[in-house]
């Protein structure tokens, strides 16, 4: 019979939720490093028991946690994310140059097929790599040195390099974005990038169809339909159909389209999920009441999802990794919230019931589909 | 030996009971040799006190022994005499902060 294991990384600690594929009862194990900052953890596809968890602290800084059994045991793997050669500036907030400092990772994305590799997308803005589990990592210096480096900028949250998608069909094919740099995508397996912005239009930066400048807050793909990618911008929902090269505006009928989480149903690559916030200076959901909105049309026409959220006095958020799918049919639909709920829909969004409700704020949702 | 007192997350993550870990450190006592002593029993400790590669102590934490503050001190200065012979840690402290 088959599992699922959402593993919720949290502002103090992180928990790792089971249930079986009828997604009723829930087990929950955690705080895992109770007290810590935990931006992110994802299993990796080849062994799904081997878990990679993002551990940091603004006093004690970066700490890497890595289990081979599903996430009941850890072990501290390497946390020394050095910038390749000398590391240059980018533009701090008020334009003026900032040194490049390493200070946390928001992302780890594991190989689709080699179980030692992963990927680690860093605060300041930076693509790191492992061949051996974590234990030692290497900058992929091609992304940061692209030219338009020095004037990437920060979005509020800091210059955070949150994304990385890897092509299941062309292993030399990585996207990644970055707050507030914008989409980038490289066809050489890292060495080259290319910013893929066209299309984008940023009404806050001095040149709003800049190649580079734009806050994209996520992206989300279909495996099955890996040259097609959805995008949460700051404001704007987006939408590519050729790998980035171009992008259209897919809010449509969205009551706002600022927010930070998107998501592409696991068995419908058209159906995509994103949870609209009021504002860039409001971060909570229109009239306290928690909608995830469902285009089954690839955007443009998105439909509210109600049942079983909070319609009233909701004012909490929803953040950039903390949406995720299983592959169950039905595709069960996650997320968690600053206010420390954790949803799960097991009906594709129909209707949506808590896992836990008083976590510490939900910083990333990941979920595993085992069998 | 010598002592010395870390901040309660640093201890879990090395899994040390106790307030304190005492250490045999060779040659000139001095924060730079204690720490050198710590990361190398503890390495998972390695870049939570100090930088990985300017070995610069990270912003929100101090060192203290024998009621001073030493952590704008060189860390290459002698640490006092009761902290060479055991009386007293070496404390490394996490300011208080956040919320």
């Amino acid at each position: 019979m088959s599992k699922v294991r959402v593993l919720v990384g949290t502002k103090k600690g992180a928990f790792v939720l089971t249930s079986d594929g009828k997604r009723e009862k829930w087990d929950v194990s955690g705080p895992h490093f109770a007290g810590w900052e935990i931006y992110h953890m994802k299993g990796s596809p080849v062994n799904p028991d081997r878990i990679y968890a993002s551990q940091t602290s603004g006093w004690f800084g970066q700490v890497v946690q890595r289990s081979d059994d599903g996430g009941k045991t850890w072990e501290t793997v390497g946390n020394k994310f050095a910038y390749d050669g000398t590391p240059g500036t980018h533009q701090w907030y008020d334009g003026t140059p900032h040194p490049w400092e390493f200070k946390r990772v928001w992302h780890f994305e594991p190989s689709l097929t080699d179980v030692e590799t992963v990927y680690a997308g860093a605060e300041d803005a930076g693509l790191f790599l492992s061949k051996d589990g974590g234990k030692n990592w290497e900058e992929l210096p091609g992304l940061r040195g692209h030219g338009t480096g020095p004037h990437w900028q920060p979005g509020a949250g800091g210059l955070c390099l949150h994304t990385i998608i890897l092509d299941p069909k062309d292993d030399k094919r990585i996207y990644i974005a970055i707050s507030a740099a914008g989409a980038f995508r490289t066809d050489d397996g890292g060495g080259t990038w290319k910013p893929i912005n066209k299309g984008l239009y940023s009404k806050y930066i001095p040149d709003p169809t800049a190649e580079v400048g734009h806050c994209v807050h996520h992206i989300a793909m279909h495996a099955e339909r890996p040259g097609v990618l959805f995008m949460q911008k700051h404001w704007d929902v987006m939408r590519s159909d050729d790998a980035g090269e171009n992008w259209t505006k897919v809010s449509g009928n969205l009551p706002t389209d600022f927010g930070f989480a998107i998501d592409v149903h696991a068995h419908e690559p058209e159906t995509i999920y994103v949870v609209p916030i009021k504002s860039d200076g409001e971060h909570f959901p229109l009239d306290g009441q928690l909608k995830v909105y469902r285009s089954k049309s690839g955007g443009n026409e998105w439909e509210p999802l109600t049942k079983g959220l909070p319609q009233k006095d909701c004012y909490v958020n929803v953040l950039r990794d903390a949406m995720s799918v299983d592959k169950l049919d039905k595709c069960g639909v996650y997320f968690g919230t600053t206010g420390g709920q954790v949803y799960v829909s097991s009906d594709a969004g129909d209707s949506w019931m808590p896992i836990v409700q008083n976590l510490p704020s939900v910083l990333s949702v990941e979920v595993q589909t085992l069998s | 030996m010598i002592r010395v007192e870390l901040p309660q997350h640093l201890r879990t993550l090395a899994g040390v009971k106790g307030h304190e870990v005492t250490l045999e450190v060779v040659g000139p006592v001095t924060v730079r040799s204690v720490l050198d002593a710590v990361e190398a029993r503890y390495p998972m400790l390695c870049g939570t006190i100090r930088d990985h590669v300017t070995k610069e102590r990270r912003a929100f934490l101090r060192f203290f022994a024998c009621g001073v503050d030493l952590s704008h001190d060189s860390v290459d200065a002698p640490l006092p005499a009761a902290v060479v012979k055991g009386r007293e840690p070496l404390i490394v402290l996490g300011a208080i902060a956040g919320g």
